[in-house]
Parts: structure tokens; sequence; C-alpha cells
């Protein structure tokens, strides 16, 4: 591979430092160092127009989907890439079209004002009043597109979807919320008991964590569907939130994990000032580990965002508790040759967890760090 | 604290044959731990090791899902074994899955490996925003993606084709051609990196400096250096990462079900096991069926697990584990 980051050398020194007298003798840079760094240079610029052009394809989609959902149904027909339609001017109080006009310098946008066979009259958009002639015949000129943003599409996506959109964001927002605080509160009472306590078996309670990773979890949804139904839970938001209060391996790794890079002499001076096991949790611990808690946090947001075989067997089809993954693929369904919409409805599912990842991407891009830390 | 709470018939251990004094601190100790851990005790119980064996039993039974029109439920013995064995559809779950797997496993190791390693290279400016921008689509909600890429690579309205068709590439439609349906998964697959890619990352810079210089020095090149060095010291991360995309390929069933309405067209071609599984357990509602589904796919995604930490003493190095 081409960027195999192997060591350097230490990097080359820039001019000799500042403030320090220059001896005629001694050259600032020497030959090697400036073509060192002028290497280095270009380097750094092949390498980073290389990621920019790799990561510009990789994003494409999602121009795509923006772009595409700012067109009309038409736009997309015609196969055009941004969203444009023929452009109209105001001359004298009226619409006119602007087409592209040949000149011997070069094509230029001009209003239509006249029309004739033999020759047309013109005028230039920003200039009303001065008259341009053109001889030739005017239906042999190309209009001039100009953006046209069909924005509509995001108001009709967030009506047409069922139940509507703000709905499905709140049940969204629900679920995970309430998921969020079932997995907080239990996978840290788990990460503690596993990382605090001697207590028997405790390899093997390891072990069992492990396996629910390695387990596929088709394998125990039928009998999970058969508990839930036997408690009346399906078509409830009960059976999408309630095992989230009984801790999920991932999390209790992550946050063992962490509980035991904390000193456990903090634990004792707490356990000698007279503080149980409960109120050295919540006051040592969990103070201390305040970004790994956010991260579980955040990981289980996303998670529930994305949701869609829980929330599609488990609800039985009631749409009134509908998460927005589920309602979007109902909406696809429905409208999958409107093009405009169905995107315009994606990006209203995306935008928020991408917000939410780009504010808070420190912490949670040190949170995937810390579950490959664990291994 | 009141000692009333840690009376009471703890026999776990022979606790009886212990100093006294010592022994009431240890039970306090293991009554504590057990319980801030029940929660998960209670879990795996209810919610995996009793719906791992009551799916088993079922799968020996002709159990329905919906109203059985008061028809009791009965053994069948190994029916459903031996159907699922001699159906076409199970095969062809099969196949699709196995071979999806057969690339999708190795590039899923490889690409987030590749940008990673451009992401740590000391000559790339603006880390810290390819880093995010990178791993940006991997919070794009599954259904949204797949949503997405459905009409991005639309043969006739999305830009895939449009671009292919600028170099005079003519690309077929996903819906029509079965290879084009396997290379679309493998392009959203892309936007599922990020994961893999930071903890790459995080291995990659974990490496230390001195093992570079120590190779240069005895004339290492470029792959040497990965063969040798870079690859040994990252590949417990690397074995990770294989086990999740193995993991991940047992649950594989948002994307192709989103993107195909479920049908698996074109020919079946995105027919994944999943969701056969899904038809016959949700549509049809053969719940004995599919638990036996269930389970033979847990018993070959557990086998092939196996195999790859069996695999891990050959070639994943836990030495260097201790930095």
């Amino acid at each position: 591979m081409a960027a195999v980051d192997a060591p350097v050398a230490q990097p080359a020194r820039s001019a000799a430092p500042a403030g320090r007298r220059l001896r005629a003798t001694e050259p600032t840079i020497t030959y090697r160092e400036l073509d060192r760094r002028s290497r280095r240079f270009v380097k750094g610029s092949i390498v980073t127009l290389f990621a920019s052009v790799l990561l510009f394809v990789f994003l494409l989609p999602l121009l795509f989907m923006l772009t595409s959902s700012l067109k009309t149904e038409d736009q997309i027909a015609n196969g055009q890439i941004l969203p444009q339609s023929p452009a109209t001017t105001e001359v004298d109080g009226e619409d006119v079209v602007l087409l592209n006009v040949p000149f011997d310098d070069g094509e230029r946008a001009l209003a239509l004002v006249k029309p004739g066979r033999k020759e047309s009259i013109f005028v230039d958009p920003d200039d009303p009043t001065t008259e341009i002639v053109w001889e030739g015949n005017w239906r042999g000129l190309e209009p001039t597109y100009g953006l046209d943003l069909t924005w509509s599409n995001f108001g009709d996506a967030w009506e047409q979807t069922n139940p509507q959109m703000g709905r499905l964001l709140f049940n969204t927002g629900l679920i995970a919320g309430l998921g969020m605080l079932g997995t907080i509160i239990s996978s840290t009472l788990v990460a503690y008991g596993l990382s605090r306590f001697r207590i028997p078996y405790k390899n093997l309670i390891l072990a069992s964590l492990l396996a629910t990773i390695i387990l596929p979890r088709f394998v125990t949804l039928i009998p999970t569907y058969v508990l839930f139904n036997q408690f009346g839970w399906i078509g409830t938001i009960l059976p999408l939130t309630v095992p989230h209060f009984f801790s999920n391996a991932y999390n209790v790794f992550l946050l063992r994990q962490f509980f035991l890079t904390i000193p456990k002499d903090l634990d004792e001076a707490a356990a000698i000032d007279g503080a149980g096991p409960m109120r050295t949790l919540l006051t040592v611990i969990l103070p201390q580990a305040r970004g790994a808690v956010l991260a579980i946090a955040l990981f289980h947001f996303f998670f529930a965002w994305n949701d869609f075989l829980e929330p599609l067997v488990f609800l039985g089809g009631t749409t009134e508790w509908y998460p927005v993954s589920l309602g979007l693929q109902k909406f696809l369904g429905i409208y999958d040759t409107n093009i405009p919409l169905v995107l315009s409805g994606a990006f209203i599912a995306m935008v928020i967890p991408l917000l939410i990842f780009v504010l808070l991407q420190r912490v949670f891009l040190r949170g995937i760090d810390l579950s490959g830390s664990v291994k | 604290m009141s000692t009333a709470i840690f009376t009471g018939g703890d026999r776990i251990g022979g606790a009886a044959s212990e100093v006294a004094g010592a022994g009431v601190v240890a039970r306090r100790e293991r009554r504590w731990g057990l319980g801030f851990v029940s929660p998960w005790l209670v879990g795996f119980l209810v919610f995996f090791t009793m719906p791992l064996v009551a799916s088993l039993v079922l799968s020996f039974t002709d159990y329905e899902l919906a109203d059985q029109d008061g028809r009791p439920t009965s053994f069948v013995g190994l029916e459903n074994w031996r159907r699922l064995f001699s159906d076409p559809d199970v095969r062809q779950g099969a196949v699709v899955t196995f071979k999806y797997g057969l690339v999708a496993i190795p590039l899923s190791i490889l690409i987030p490996l590749g940008i990673a390693y451009l992401m740590v290279s000391k000559h790339l400016r603006f880390r810290g925003f390819f880093r995010a921008m990178f791993y940006l689509p991997t919070m794009v909600p599954f259904v949204a993606a797949a949503i997405v890429w459905r009409f991005y690579l639309n043969g006739e309205f999305g830009w895939f084709a449009k671009l292919f068709a600028q170099v005079g590439i003519d690309v077929p439609d996903f819906g029509r051609n079965a290879t084009m349906a396997l290379l679309s998964l493998l392009l959203i697959g892309t936007w599922g990196i990020g994961n893999a890619m930071i903890v790459d990352i995080a291995a990659l810079n974990g490496v230390p400096r001195d093992l570079y210089e120590a190779a240069m020095l005895d004339g290492a090149g470029a792959w040497r250096q990965f063969r040798d060095v870079t690859f040994p010291m990252i590949s417990p991360i690397v074995f990770y990462n294989l086990v999740l995309a193995l993991v991940g390929l047992g649950q594989y069933f948002v994307v192709p079900y989103v993107l195909t309405d479920g049908s698996g067209k074109p020919d079946g071609a995105l027919s994944f096991y999943t969701m056969y599984f899904y038809k016959q357990t949700f549509v049809l509602f053969q719940g004995g069926y599919g638990a036996a589904l269930a389970w033979a796919m847990f018993i070959v995604i557990f086998g092939l697990t196996a195999l790859l930490f069996r695999s891990a003493r050959y070639w994943v190095h836990y030495e260097y584990e201790e930095r």
C-alpha cells in the first residue's frame, strides 16, 4: 500500500531558530533540507488530494440524495444533474424566457423580448433598457437553465408518511430514549459488579456475555415473540425497550474495561469513609466514567434509530408506534416511483443522527476506540 | 451499614468452612456483586438461554405463529429438519448468503484497513476531518442508506450508471442483473466501514515505532514491513473485526430487504437466508419450520466462529498485547 506509515527521521527542522544571529558561513537551509521540505509538501498534497477524491466518491450518493430531493419528478425524468428549469426574468412587469444566445465572443444568457423569424430582439437581464438585436431563428436557441429548487418535497414527505413524520420521529425518540435509560442503568450496574467484586463463576458470566455477541438474533426471535405475545406486548413499544433494562454485552464490556482503569484506591478511600458499594458507584466511579457512559448512550441511540427487524416483528403492523426506519420503508413501498419524495423522506430520517454525530463525534469515536480495545 | 442484609442462607462456595470474619466479608462482597450482575443473569436467562432452548424444541413441532384454529401443536420429529435439507429456497438462501459473505467479509476487513492506512499517513492533512467524514455514512440508518443507494444505482435515473456511461461502460440495473445486484450490496456495505476503520486506526497508531526502525535497518520494504511488523501487531484487531463481520453476515437482512421490497429479485439473487427465514416465520407463520431454519443457521455460524477462534492461534499474535 502506498501510504505505509513508516517512521522517518526527525522532521526536517525549518530555518535556524529565531533570534539567533546568523553567521555568513552558515547556510540557513541546506539544499537537501529544502529538497526534503518541498518533497514533503508535494507528498502531502498528493495524499490529501487522493483522500479528498476518495471521500467525494464515497459521499456522492449523499449529494445525489440532496440534489434529487430538491427536484420535481420531471427533472428526475429529464436526467439532469442539478434541479434546474428554464429560467425567466422580469422585463417591464412581464415574465420573459432566458435563452443562450451565441455571439462571436461566446454565449450570453439574454431575455427574449421580441421574437422574430429572421432576427429577434433581446435584452440583457442586468440592463433591460438596451435592446440587442440578434440575427437568426430564436427557436434554435437553448433555454438558459437556472436553479429551481422544489423545497415542497420535504413538506410532502413529512405529511405523507403513515403516521406522519412527526409521530415517527417521536416514536423513535421515545423508543431510543427509554432503551437508553435502560441500558445505561443496567449496563453500569453489571459492569460495576464484574469489575469490582469477587463473584463465583465470573469467567462463566463473562463468557455468557461474549456468547450473546456471536448468537444470531434470529435464533431467539420466535420464542421471544411468543413470550411477548403471552404478555400482550405485541403492538406496543415494550418489546423494544424493556429488554434493554437487562444490559447488553457490548456495553457491559466497554464499561467494564473503562471501570478497570479507574484506580481501586479511590473506592477504598470511599469505603473507609463509610460509603457502601452503591454510593461508591455513584460518587466515585460514575463521575470518572462520564465519557464512557455517554458513548454507550450514543451507541444505543444510533442502534434504536437504525433498528428495523425488531419493530417489524414486534410491532406486528401497529402503525401508530412505527419508528422512522419502518415508516420510511412502508413509505418507499407506496411512493417508490416518486424519487424526490422518497429521498426527501430518507433525508429527514438521517438528519438527526447525522447532526448528533457531527456534534458529539469526539466522544463517540473515542467510545468506538475503547470498544476495539476490549477484544 | 446494617449486617442484617448479609444474613440468610448463602451456601455458595461452602461458606461454612471459611474463617468466620473473612467469610462474612467475602460473602458480603459476593452478595453485592451478584446483585449488581443480576440484571444480566436474568436477561441472559429470559432473552437468550430460554429462547435458545425453546427454539430448538419448537423446531421439532408443527407450531404455527398465528391462529391454529384450535389445533394443538404436536411433535413432528425430524420433519422440519428433513424439509430444510430438501427445500430449494433454503439452498438458494444459503448459496446467496455464502457467496456474498465470501466477497463481503474480506472486503469488510481490507477496505477499512486501507482507509485507516490513509488516515494515519503522516502526509495527510486535516486528519480529524477526514476521519469523521469517512465515518459519517456509518451513521446513516440502514433503511435510509438502502433507499439512497437504491435510486443512486437505478439504471435509468441514478448517477452511478451515468458516471460509468461517461467512460462508455454500460452498467446494468441491479433489479435486472444478478451480478450487479450483489455488487450493489457490496457498494452499500462500504457505508458501514466506520467502526472497523476507527479501531484499525487505533491499532495502527499503537504499533511501536522502533519495530519499523528495526525492520528498515534490516532492509525490509513496504510489503515486508506490513507482513512482518504491521500485520502481526494489528492481528488481534483484524480478528476482532473478522468475528464481527461473520456475526453480521448471520444477521444480514435489512439492506436486501429494503432494496428488493422483500422479494429478493432479480431471480432470487438477493434472497438471503435471513429473508427466507422471515418469510416462513412472520409471513407464512410456520413457527416450527422457522425455528429449524434459525437453528440451522445458528449451528453454521457457530461452527464458523469456532473455526475462526481455533485458527486464531496460528495468525493472531497476542504476545505483543501488553504495551
